[in-house]
């Protein structure tokens, strides 16, 4: 095109969207939000190996569990799978967030993020981008740790939509701590104290919870922090879904109330954190 | 979305007073005052840390300033951002585009962050991509470019929403001469689009190159400003060297130079090296008036070089001291 096109063609001006102010509407913001989701989406495409993570622990934690610690913790009566799945469903999540720490760490540091920033699209949307993409890295994860599972002797029974139901919850509070990591990643400035901090917050909440094993054999002082633990509810809750051994309501609510009220801290102080970063 | 006022030509498209911005104790941007007339490009020229980077990110509300105000486009800095962000367009020093992603892919996602339709966008970043000769890398991703290439790309995307206002923040620094003239043609022919751009760059020979006026900062303040043919008045212009093929004519050509009276030409001498001929110059027209006098006598050149003033040399005669950092004078070499 010659150098006199952008003159002479009626242009379609950029500022086709938002009011007076330049406020961004809810329409356009979902336009953004798609198209920074599509970002991330071709960095995963152009570097495939960032899936691995992903695609590999579920197979690994599945096959070591059942078969290196399921048998001295759950004796050959065969029901291990039936427990240990759901509890690594939890675990999906915490590990699939505690990377995002690393990664957003070193992509909001490039020079990109300021185009981003100056440009006239809602901050938020950047970050709600990265979480919308890591849920569908954790809905990957969660499929193929149902694929092992299944494999490995978990029985369903049927209970397909109460399987649903769990992944549902699952990805609900994994998302909620996309946020709290997107929050260390832009505070921290090193990646090292990133993971140092997330492995600090990673290692008490997965092992002091129902997860792996039954509470019931923990002293006193860790039995308590472990029953209050969201882990150990979702594992619980998840567990009683799908295998239709007990409470459901209980855990399920405690989750769902876990899940708002972290993303209802951690994302606006992400998005400020993000908005003033210099 | 209807404009709260539309500067014409000749209005101004950025006005600046007093702006300030501290990082604690380093005073990075303190008190400056600068317009930029519509259609015209500025020039802010200034050694590393003189504060041109933290001048181009308070206008463009990457940071908030400590106090003064700013006006892009008829839109405040701190009060309007979200308006102003519509109307101007960011080249950073460091590539702003995506490493991961193709060219295309880079040029269409900041369409649609546009709010141009998929086709709208597709057919923005098949343009650009043809405007800045970068059809044929379009589907590689951006981190396998040149450095020339992805400076290219970046002001592409800088287009894509046609700003009203470009900011090119050292578009060049760290690019070899061939690549820094490549993006000099690119901003050129920005420039003769008529758009207003916003240049800092620590290179007076950048700076004569594309802007039409210069601000001079060092410490956060402004120091000098006025047209480029001013400010290089103030610094003394250009010397040019001729090597003779026979460097026992030094003398003689010398004299012939000295006493041909060339308008604008006050005096004739050897460089320090004493193997050419130094000839104070402000012009091109009196580069030709030499070189044409000292052919049309029969004189053989071997080699013509034109000494720039550094940016040292613009400091050293505005402040009296040398800039924050030293830079390396400047060489064009032309072969006879």
């Amino acid at each position: 095109m010659s150098a006199t096109t952008t003159q002479e063609r009626p242009a379609p001006a950029a500022p086709v969207q938002g009011s007076e102010d330049g406020r961004i509407g809810l329409r356009a913001n979902l336009r953004h939000i798609g198209a920074l989701v599509r970002r991330n989406a071709l960095q995963i495409k152009q570097n495939p190996e960032s899936m691995a993570d992903a695609l590999l622990m579920p197979i690994v934690f599945t096959l070591l569990f059942v078969y290196v610690f399921g048998g001295a913790i759950a004796g050959e009566d065969g029901g291990y799978p039936n427990w240990i799945v759901p509890g690594l469903m939890a675990m999906m999540g915490l590990s699939i967030a505690m990377a995002v720490g690393t990664g957003v760490h070193e992509d909001f540091s490039k020079g990109v993020m300021d185009r981003f920033r100056s440009m006239p699209i809602a901050r938020s949307s950047v970050l709600i981008a990265k979480v919308v993409v890591e849920i569908g890295r954790l809905l990957v994860t969660m499929a193929v740790l149902l694929v092992v599972g299944l494999a490995v002797g978990m029985e369903l029974n049927g209970r397909w939509l109460e399987l649903l139901a769990a992944v549902g919850l699952s990805t609900l509070f994994g998302a909620s701590l996309t946020w709290i990591f997107i929050l260390l990643g832009l505070t921290m400035s090193s990646a090292q104290a990133i993971q140092g901090m997330a492995f600090m917050v990673m290692m008490p909440l997965q092992f002091g919870s129902s997860i792996f094993v039954p509470t019931e054999t923990m002293p006193g002082w860790l039995q308590a922090f472990a029953d209050v633990n969201p882990l150990s509810q979702l594992a619980e809750a998840s567990r009683n879904l799908i295998n239709g051994t007990g409470e459901v309501g209980g855990p399920a609510l405690s989750v769902v109330l876990w899940s708002v009220g972290i993303t209802l801290v951690t994302a606006p102080l992400a998005i400020s954190k993000f908005r003033k970063k210099v | 979305m209807t404009r709260v006022n539309t500067p014409g030509r000749g209005r101004n498209a950025v006005e600046v007073r007093g702006l300030v911005k501290h990082f604690g104790e380093t005073k990075a941007v303190d008190g400056i005052d600068l317009d930029v007339r519509e259609g015209t490009v500025m020039g802010v020229l200034g050694p590393n840390g003189a504060g041109k980077t933290t001048l181009v990110r308070c206008l463009s509300t990457l940071l908030i300033p400590d106090a003064g105000t700013a006006t892009v486009a008829g839109y405040d800095v701190v009060r309007q951002p979200r308006a102003l962000r519509r109307t101007i367009g960011l080249t950073g020093q460091y590539a702003s585009v995506d490493e991961k992603l193709s060219g295309w892919e880079n040029l269409y996602m900041i369409g649609r962050l546009l709010d141009f339709s998929r086709a709208e966008a597709r057919r923005r970043a098949d343009e650009l991509l043809e405007r800045f000769s970068l059809t044929e890398a379009a589907k590689r991703p951006v981190g396998k470019y040149s450095g020339g290439m992805r400076r290219r790309l970046d002001l592409a995307a800088s287009m894509i929403g046609r700003p009203r206002v470009l900011y090119l923040d050292e578009p060049t620094t760290g690019l070899d001469p061939r690549t820094r003239n490549e993006v000099w043609d690119e901003v050129k022919r920005i420039v003769a689009d008529g758009n207003t751009v916003l240049l800092t760059t620590q290179y007076m020979e950048e700076a004569e190159q594309l802007a039409t006026e210069l601000t001079v900062v060092d410490h956060g303040k402004v120091i000098a400003e006025g047209t480029v043919r001013e400010l290089k008045a103030k610094v003394g212009g250009r010397t040019l060297l001729v090597r003779p093929v026979d460097p026992d004519q030094l003398p003689v050509m010398t004299a012939a130079v000295a006493e041909a009276g060339l308008d604008g030409i006050a005096g004739a001498g050897t460089d320090p090296a004493g193997e050419a001929l130094s000839v104070p110059i402000i012009s091109d027209e009196q580069l030709t008036a030499v070189v044409g006098l000292l052919g049309a006598r029969g004189y053989g050149i071997a080699d013509i070089s034109i000494h720039l003033p550094s940016l040292d040399e613009v400091f050293l005669s505005i402040t009296g001291r040398p800039a924050a950092k030293t830079d390396e004078a400047e060489e064009e070499t032309a072969k006879a």
